[in-house]
C-alpha cells in the first residue's frame, strides 16, 4: 500500500468517526471548507475506488480472499482471471449486492460503500453493467434511457416527471453514441444481443457515474461491435473511472494500449498486476490459465 | 412532443377519449333511462336484475383494474386482494347495519347478531359505525393501512414471486378464519345482511339501485383514468421496469421498495372502495369474500382479459362474470369446469388475453390460423414436429 493510500484510509476513518457522532449513513464534509456537499464522494486524493482486504465466503467456499484493489480517478483498468476467480463477486461487493465478511470498500476517499444499499450506491455515482445484458424488454430504447437519466429517483418526482429540453438532447446524444438512434422507438426486447449490450452501456452513461463497472461488456458482440465498444471506452477514459472485467484478450489488449495496468484475479485475490505483456509472461499467471 | 415517447406516454388517444365518453354516457344516461323511463314491457327495458348485475360486475372490474396495476404492470401476483375487497365491504356493512336502527328482527338498538350473542353494548371497534363519513374513511384506511404494513415488511425483506403470492393467500385465509368467529364482532359466518337504508334513504327502491349502479360506474371510470395516468407517467414505466428487470432498476438508483409499496397500497385501497360499493348493491357481506378462491378469481379476470392493458382486465371481469351468471343458471354444475377450461385456453392460446385477441392482426380469423391451435385438432402429429 502506498503512503498516499494510507493517508486516504486514515482520513476516511477519521471522517467516519465524525460521521458516526453525527449519526448519518453517508460520510461527507471531509477536508472542511472545500465546498463539498455531505454525502458527495471526494476525489481530491486521486483515488476513485479503494478496496481493502475484502473476504467473502459462500457456505465455506472462499469467493474472495483478502482482495485489495485501487482504481485511480479517470483510470481504465482491465481485470482478467479464470472462471471462478471472484470477478463478479468483487463487483457485487462494490455495488452492495453482497456484503463482504470483512474488509473495507471506499468510493473516493470518504464514502464507505459497505454502509449503503444498491440504489444509494448507484445514486452516488457507481454504475454497473451485468454480464448478461439486462434492459427493460417491454419498454422502448428511448424509454430505457429515460429511466436511467440522472434525476430524482423518488416516487413523487417520477409521477410528475417531464423531460426537459437538455435532457432530451442528452438522450439523443447517447443514442448516437451507442449507435441506436434508428432504433429509439423499438421495443428493447427486439434488439440483438450486441445491441442490448450497447443499450445497457448507454443506460450507464445516462446515469453519469463517476465509476463504471463493466462485467464482460463485449460478450456476444461481433468483431466490429467489439471494436466500437473499445473506442467508446477509450473515449470515456479520463472523464470516468472504468473497471472492465473481460475474457477477450484482444479486447483487453486494445483497451490497455500497451501502457495500462491489468489486474489478474485468481481464487479470490490479486495474483498479478502490471502491463498486459508482463502479466502474460508471468509464470504464475500462465500456470493458472494453462494448468500445470 | 409527447409522441416521441410512443403511445404509452399519452393519457388516451382520440378514439380512447371517445370510447370513454360513450361509456360514461351509457352509464350516466343510458342505464337510468332504460331502467326507469322505458316501460317494463318494452324490448329496450333494462330489468332490475341487469342493473344489479351491471353494478356488481363493475365492482369486480375495479378489482380487476387494481390487480392489473400490481400484477400486470409491476409483476407482483397478489392472491389476497379479496381481503381488501372484503374489508372495504365490512366497513360499509357496519354502517349499513347501524342504519337498520330498530327495524331488525329483535327490534333492538344493537344489530341482530349482537342481540343473538347476548351482547349488551357495541364493541369498541363499532364506535364510529353511526357516522357515514367515518366509515367511508375506514373503507379507505383499513385496507390501505393493512396493505402498507404487510407490504412494508414483505418488500423490505425482498419477498418476491410465488412466495409473495402464497403469503397473500395465507393472509386472506387467516383473516377469513378470524372473521368466521363470532367474538370478532363481525357477525361470524353469516356476516352482515338485511340492510334497510343508506344515509336514511331506503335501499330497496329502483331509484337507489340505479343510483348505486351509476356511482359505481363513475368510480370505475375515474379509477381507469387514474390508472391510465399512472401507467403513462415515468412512475408507471419504473413499475414496468421493476417487473422486467428489478436488479437493473436497483442498480440504476431507484429503490424498488417505495415504488412497490405505493402501487400495492393504492391497489388495495381500490379494492376496498369496490367492496364498499358492492355491499349495498348485493345486500350481504360475509367471510366468504375472503376465501382464497375469491381472490384467485380476481387474478383470473385480469389474466383472461389481458394483463398490463387496463382495458383488458375490465373486459375480463365483464366476460367471466357475465358468463358465470349465465352458466350458473343454464348449466350450474358445469360452471367451474368452464372456468378452468377458459383459464387453460387463455394461457395456452391467448397469452395477451381477450384484448390481445381483439388487437391481433386478423382478429378471430388470425386465431383460427394459429399453428398451435391447428396442431391440437390435427389427427396425427406431423413427423419431425417435436424437436
Amino acid at each position: 500500500m502506498t503512503p498516499e493510500l494510507m493517508e486516504a484510509g486514515a482520513r476516511a476513518r477519521a471522517a467516519q468517526q465524525v460521521q458516526r457522532s453525527m449519526g448519518g449513513g453517508v460520510i461527507g464534509g471531509i477536508g472542511g471548507g472545500m465546498g463539498l456537499q455531505p454525502g458527495e464522494p471526494y476525489f481530491g486524493q486521486g483515488v476513485a475506488l479503494y478496496v481493502d482486504e475484502i473476504s467473502v465466503s459462500f457456505d465455506g467456499f472462499r469467493a474472495l480472499n483478502k482482495l485489495s484493489l485501487t482504481i485511480d480517478v479517470g483510470e481504465l483498468r482491465c481485470i482478467i482471471g479464470p472462471n471462478g476467480a471472484g470477478k463478479t463477486t468483487m463487483m457485487d461487493c462494490i455495488t452492495g449486492k453482497t456484503r463482504p465478511d470483512s474488509g473495507r470498500v471506499f468510493f473516493g476517499s470518504n464514502i464507505d460503500l459497505l454502509r449503503l444499499n444498491e440504489p444509494e450506491i448507484a445514486q452516488i455515482g457507481v454504475g454497473r453493467k451485468f454480464q448478461k445484458p439486462t434492459v427493460y424488454e417491454q419498454l422502448t430504447v428511448f424509454q430505457n434511457l429515460e429511466l436511467a437519466l440522472k434525476a430524482d429517483r423518488g416516487v413523487r418526482a417520477a409521477l410528475f416527471h417531464k423531460l426537459t429540453g437538455p435532457q432530451r438532447d442528452r438522450i439523443a446524444e447517447v443514442l448516437v453514441l451507442i449507435h441506436l438512434q434508428d432504433e429509439a422507438h423499438r421495443t428493447a426486447g427486439l434488439l440483438s444481443h450486441g445491441q442490448k449490450q450497447w443499450l445497457e452501456i448507454g443506460m450507464l452513461l445516462m446515469q453519469d457515474p463517476k465509476l463504471l463497472l463493466l462485467d464482460e461488456p463485449v460478450a456476444g458482440m461481433t468483431d466490429e461491435e467489439t471494436e466500437r465498444t473499445a473506442q467508446l471506452f477509450l473515449s470515456l477514459e479520463g472523464k470516468h473511472s472504468l473497471v472492465v472485467v473481460e475474457h477477450d484478450m484482444k479486447f483487453v489488449d486494445e483497451l490497455t494500449e500497451g501502457r495500462k495496468k491489468v489486474t489478474v484475479l485468481h481464487e479470490g485475490s490479486v495474483l498479478a498486476e502490471g502491463l498486459l505483456s508482463d502479466v502474460q509472461s508471468n509464470e504464475k499467471v500462465v500456470e493458472v490459465y494453462l494448468g500445470r | 412532443m409527447q409522441s416521441e415517447l410512443g403511445p404509452a406516454s399519452r393519457l388516451l388517444g382520440p378514439k380512447g377519449w371517445a370510447a370513454l365518453l360513450a361509456c360514461t354516457l351509457a352509464i350516466v344516461v343510458g342505464v337510468p333511462v332504460l331502467n326507469l323511463l322505458v316501460p317494463a314491457g318494452s324490448a329496450l327495458h333494462l330489468s332490475e336484475f341487469y342493473v344489479s348485475l351491471l353494478g356488481k360486475i363493475m365492482c369486480y372490474a375495479i378489482c380487476a383494474l387494481a390487480i392489473d396495476l400490481i400484477w400486470g404492470y409491476t409483476g407482483i401476483l397478489s392472491l389476497g386482494h379479496g381481503l381488501f375487497f372484503a374489508l372495504g365491504g365490512y366497513a360499509m356493512g357496519m354502517y349499513l347495519m347501524r342504519q337498520i336502527g330498530l327495524d331488525g328482527n329483535y327490534k333492538s338498538e344493537l344489530p341482530d347478531f349482537m342481540v343473538f350473542l347476548d351482547w349488551k353494548q357495541l364493541p369498541w371497534h363499532w364506535t364510529l359505525s353511526d357516522s357515514f363519513a367515518a366509515q367511508m374513511v375506514l373503507v379507505l384506511a383499513v385496507p390501505g393501512l393493512l396493505a402498507f404494513v404487510f407490504g412494508w415488511f414483505a418488500f423490505r425483506s425482498r419477498i418476491k414471486g410465488v412466495y409473495f403470492s402464497i403469503i397473500t393467500q395465507a393472509l386472506t385465509f387467516a383473516a377469513m378464519l378470524l372473521f368466521f368467529r363470532n367474538e370478532t364482532g363481525f357477525g361470524g359466518n353469516n356476516g352482515f345482511t338485511d340492510f334497510k337504508r343508506i344515509l336514511d334513504i331506503p335501499l330497496g327502491t329502483a331509484g337507489m339501485r340505479v343510483t348505486l349502479c351509476v356511482i359505481t360506474g363513475l368510480v370505475l371510470i375515474g379509477f381507469f383514468v387514474m390508472a391510465r395516468a399512472i401507467v403513462a407517467s415515468k412512475y408507471g414505466r419504473v413499475l414496468q421496469a421493476i417487473r422486467d428487470a428489478e436488479t437493473r432498476v436497483m442498480f440504476t438508483g431507484y429503490n424498488p421498495v417505495a415504488y412497490k409499496l405505493s402501487i400495492w397500497t393504492l391497489s388495495a385501497v381500490m379494492c376496498g372502495v369496490a367492496g364498499a360499493l358492492y355491499v349495498p348493491q348485493v345486500g350481504i357481506i360475509n367471510p366468504g369474500e375472503m376465501s382464497p378462491a375469491a381472490s384467485i378469481e380476481m387474478a383470473i379476470w385480469a389474466a383472461v382479459g389481458g394483463r398490463a392493458t387496463l382495458v383488458g382486465p375490465i373486459l375480463g371481469a365483464f366476460f367471466v362474470n357475465g358468463a358465470k351468471s349465465w352458466f350458473t343458471v343454464a348449466f350450474p354444475e358445469y360452471w367451474l369446469f368452464f372456468l378452468g377450461a377458459l383459464f387453460i385456453a387463455v394461457t395456452l392460446f391467448l397469452p395477451n388475453g381477450l384484448i390481445g385477441l381483439l388487437r391481433r392482426p386478423g382478429g378471430l380469423i388470425g386465431l383460427a390460423r394459429d399453428e398451435r391451435l391447428r396442431r391440437l385438432f390435427r389427427r396425427k402429429p406431423p413427423v419431425g414436429d417435436v424437436p
